[in-house]
């Protein structure tokens, strides 16, 4: 099953490697990563995207708790949270394409970020799922090049006390 | 003054008395400032890893945290296994290395190396330091870290120019580390739930690790156990934290634990593990593990909590507290465990520790008991091993009443362990007598540190319990590899021990007989100096029990049993 996690993490040389190696020491997957800056000019949020069971993912948490850098780690919960990623897609666009391309990019509210004579750079913002799926419907066209940045997310702004942090009850 | 005062004024008001290391480029602005003076005894040893293992036994004899220090490249290198040593068995200790200078990090400069990533996955915290006025900062909270939550290795690089550089020294009274909170106490509710448990259990067993040495937990242990009259099994890493020779001690569990003692921890219907991690060497296959038992699990790592088997009811806290909230909290009957003390006590009378006595050759576990006679009662005894089928008759035969008396590498098994661990002790128990049980193949990893044994006036005696073999993988060689042995043969005499020892000024005694033997042992002992027992023993010896890898705790091989059996 997918899980979503949010890091937060001091922003000190080295945080990202002592996280990442943790994962790989442990066996675990990473499927997407995103670091970033945060409110606070000290503070890193890493939101990490694997796919585990319930009960490793508690084990991967729990040891992510005891690294030095790491200031807290909650589970962003399906529905609990908003989830988005950004995508740019260079795809073949030869005139005869282009208007059945762009109509398609209108009906995701994907962008043209740049256009050229024979390709179109897209850009979707979106939740992850919306990207996967105008992924797929772009691919038949010639897709040439793709990136993606990985998914980053927060709790919820309605329900704020939902966000699901698992704060090792046991403590 | 400069980042290398710095790091010994450091030490010093962190109350470091001794210090073991080896010098080398990076590292000489430090070297430099301990010939200006320092309080702080410097240990020279003869290879970084001896340092580090050195660090190791001086923290596991003292309580106290083990320094290490070590030139940048190869020097912090060769502290990667002490290190990972210190890590498997939460060692606490501070280890320094030297870096090349700041402007040369990342040129492949000569001596480089990026010892802050390569351990990485075996450190509590790290610090590459890149401004002097951080020094202090760094040197507080590298001690916070190695000693508080589970105890474990920290490793602080710091670069030649940083310790070069000038600052306006002053030592912070607290340290900042925001995203670290060992916990501070248990939960009340989770340790009520504890206490009626094990009220309400007919046959409890304490399990007991090398946690409630790090929490300096054993007297709050003893008088549980005494309290409320509950069994107790302590692993290698617990060995001496509960005293052996007590009614309540039910030997230890595992791999090559008595039969008697495995049986009661896989029959408990009630398994209270303080400070221990259910490893694959105590539990054999998990899932046959004392099937009928709930678990209780007390430990400060709560990543330790449902890791390998499930806790029934965890509780996350130091034990020291944990222990004694739960000894009050307890209202059993003092009674209610007789009978199952009294079934311990049969399983115990019907299944002692077994070898054959048979033929001309010094038998190794004779060596082991010989030297459990020679020092009974005694009260100044720490002993030392290194990692093999010595390390397990060590277990076996010897018996350990006070704690922090008994040091070996558990977790990572690192032969070579014990002759440097031994010398850490003895800096650690000036008053102490101590014995290094090692095995030939571990003295030859690590015997170089005879010479920092004599030279520094830190005199131990090494007893080899010399088979002339690989024996462990000789064992196993022999019972899972159809005799096919390979590699495993190293001979009994060459090197020639004794002689070797007397090269580096120490006492040397080779003995082939229980007459020389015992001898050769009690002028060791009485030495005061460093000395040598080259121990000639006869190398088809295996070690019994054995729980077979992968096979069930209750599925023990034992010594009667033919290897036939074993391989079917």
């Amino acid at each position: 099953m997918k899980h979503t996690l949010s890091v937060l993490v001091e922003n000190k040389p080295g945080v990202l490697m002592r996280i990442t190696s943790l994962f790989a020491r442990r066996g675990f997957n990473i499927d997407s990563l995103a670091v970033g800056p945060t409110e606070r000019h000290d503070v890193s949020r890493i939101t990490l995207r694997v796919d585990c069971e319930t009960k490793p993912l508690e084990q991967i948490e729990k040891q992510m708790h005891k690294l030095v850098n790491v200031l807290r780690v909650s589970e962003l919960g399906p529905g609990e949270s908003i989830e988005r990623e950004l995508v740019l897609l260079k795809v073949a666009a030869p005139p005869s394409a282009r208007a059945e391309l762009i109509a398609l990019g209108e009906v995701f509210n994907a962008r043209i970020a740049d256009l050229g004579p024979d390709a179109i750079v897209f850009e979707l913002i979106g939740t992850p799922e919306d990207v996967d799926s105008f992924e797929e419907l772009i691919r038949p066209h010639g897709l040439q090049e793709l990136v993606r940045t990985g998914r980053i997310g927060l709790g919820r702004a309605s329900r704020p006390s939902s966000q699901r942090t698992r704060q090792h009850v046991l403590a | 003054m400069n980042g290398a005062d710095a790091i010994l004024r450091s030490l010093e008001a962190e109350g470091v008395e001794v210090v073991f290391g080896l010098p080398g480029g990076a590292i000489l602005p430090l070297y430099d400032a301990f010939a200006r003076g320092t309080t702080v005894r410097h240990v020279l040893a003869r290879h970084e890893q001896g340092a580090g293992h050195m660090a190791e036994g001086y923290a596991r004899a003292s309580g106290r945290v083990g320094v290490a220090i070590a030139t940048s490249g190869p020097g912090a290198t060769n502290l990667v296994t002490p290190i990972a040593d210190a890590w498997m068995d939460s060692t606490p200790i501070v280890c320094i290395t030297g870096q090349v200078r700041s402007n040369l990090i990342g040129t492949d400069a000569f001596q480089e190396c990026d010892i802050t990533g390569i351990t990485i996955p075996i450190v509590k915290h790290s610090w590459l330091v890149q401004d002097v006025q951080e020094l202090p900062h760094v040197i507080k909270a590298a001690f916070h870290v190695a000693r508080t939550g589970r105890c474990g290795p920290v490793l602080v690089d710091v670069p030649r120019d940083v310790q070069e550089a000038e600052l306006d020294f002053s030592y912070p009274d607290a340290v900042s580390l925001p995203g670290w909170k060992p916990p501070r106490r248990g939960h009340a509710r989770q340790i009520a739930a504890a206490a009626r448990a094990i009220e309400a259990a007919k046959r409890p067993i304490l399990y007991v690790g090398g946690g409630v040495a790090n929490a300096h937990a054993t007297d709050e242990l003893r008088t549980l156990a005494e309290t409320a009259r509950l069994p107790v099994v302590t692993t290698l890493m617990a060995k001496s934290a509960f005293p052996e020779s007590h009614e309540l001690h039910a030997g230890w569990p595992g791999m090559h634990g008595p039969k008697w003692s495995n049986f009661a921890l896989n029959k408990a219907d009630i398994i209270i593990a303080a400070g221990a991690r259910f490893d694959d060497r105590v539990t054999g296959k998990v899932s046959a593990f004392a099937p009928g038992a709930t678990v209780v699990h007390l430990d400060i790592d709560a990543a330790e909590i449902s890791k390998i088997r499930h806790a029934d009811i965890p509780v996350v806290g130091p034990l020291k507290p944990v222990l004694a909230e739960l000894e009050r909290e307890l209202q059993a009957d003092a009674g209610r465990t007789e009978a199952w003390l009294r079934q311990i006590a049969e399983w115990r009378e019907a299944f002692p520790l077994r070898y054959r006595r048979e033929g001309d050759m010094l038998k190794p576990q004779r060596v082991l008991e010989a030297l459990q006679e020679l020092t009974a009662g005694r009260d100044d005894i720490v002993w030392t091993t290194g990692v093999g089928q010595h390390q397990m008759w060590a277990m076996q035969y010897l018996l350990c009443d006070r704690p922090r008396t008994f040091i070996s590498s558990g977790g990572l098994g690192t032969m070579g362990y014990g002759i440097p661990a031994a010398i850490g002790a003895k800096a650690a128990r000036p008053d102490a007598t101590v014995v290094c049980v090692d095995g030939d193949g571990c003295f030859q990893m690590t015997g170089q540190e005879l010479a920092t044994s004599v030279l520094e006036e830190l005199p131990i005696i090494v007893v080899i319990v010399n088979n002339g073999h690989l024996g462990m993988v000789r064992q196993w060689q022999d019972m899972f590899f159809e005799e096919r042995f390979s590699q495993v043969r190293l001979t009994h005499t060459l090197p020639d021990y004794a002689q070797l020892a007397r090269a580096y000024g120490a006492l040397g005694f080779t003995v082939g007989s229980e007459d020389e033997l015992e001898g050769a042992l009690a002028e060791a002992l009485a030495s005061g100096r460093t000395a040598v027992v080259d121990a000639r023993v006869d190398p088809r010896e295996h070690c019994f029990p054995m729980i077979p890898s992968g096979a069930a705790a209750l599925d023990l091989v034992e010594f009667a049993d033919t290897v036939e059996a074993v391989t079917a």
